[in-house]
């Protein structure tokens, strides 16, 4: 399952989607949002996607993932919008049957996602703001 | 014969320019790469971007690639998702 929400995100959810009898191990990433970059205090971030291209790369990873690893489930959940430090930007979740697929598939899907879907994030400072990765 | 193409922006792109799209007149049998350097003549604001891809239709795309004037055209500035 492959989201774009501007809703918090709701792992219990997410969880409770991804268990099974055949799941011996689940694994989650989330990405929160953090109160400093290089020392420099976050006041919140804004994301913005290009909606329909960012859902058909994160699904591409999902079926790249789905190649490469015995996956039973897995959801992979972005926010866009305003979020504010503790928030969640990012779940990720894998269920396999053993533990190593669930860890390096869950590794996988993040890391890709970091390199091609196309969502940016504005950090907004107390004294101004700036494109992550925009400028050299 | 000129076509104008119509240009997603997202991101930085959106900023610099002060628009979420632009029209961009181009040749007729014009690739990925003429619409980069049109837009790098018109908005020399883009060149301190570390790098813009080009998605045609959802997809990404070569700079060979040729462009009709109803594709879905989108600036791709780096990416910073998760």
């Amino acid at each position: 399952m492959v989201a774009l929400t501007s809703d918090p995100i709701d792992v219990t959810a997410a969880l409770t989607y991804l268990q099974s009898e055949q799941a011996g191990a689940i694994d989650f990433f989330l990405g929160v949002v953090r109160d400093n970059t290089q020392e420099r205090p976050v006041d919140r971030l804004e994301y913005e996607a290009y909606d329909r291209m960012a859902i058909s790369e994160m699904q591409k990873i999902a079926d790249d993932a789905q190649q490469r690893w015995p996956i039973l489930r897995y959801t992979i959940i972005h926010r866009k919008g305003t979020l504010q430090i503790g928030e969640i930007a990012v779940l990720i979740g894998v269920a396999t049957a053993h533990r190593a697929a669930a860890f390096e598939a869950c590794r996988y899907i993040i890391d890709t996602i970091k390199q091609t879907v196309p969502i940016w994030k504005k950090e907004v400072f107390t004294d101004g703001e700036s494109w992550v990765n925009a400028h050299p | 014969m000129t076509q104008s193409v119509s240009v997603l922006l997202f991101g930085i792109t959106r900023d610099l320019t002060g628009q979420s799209a632009v029209a961009v007149p181009l040749n007729e049998g014009a690739s990925v790469g003429d619409l980069l350097s049109r837009l790098h003549q018109d908005y020399p604001a883009l060149a301190g971007i570390r790098s813009l891809l080009v998605a045609v239709n959802g997809e990404y795309a070569e700079s060979e690639q040729l462009l009709a004037h109803h594709d879905e055209i989108a600036l791709i500035p780096p990416v910073s998702g998760g």
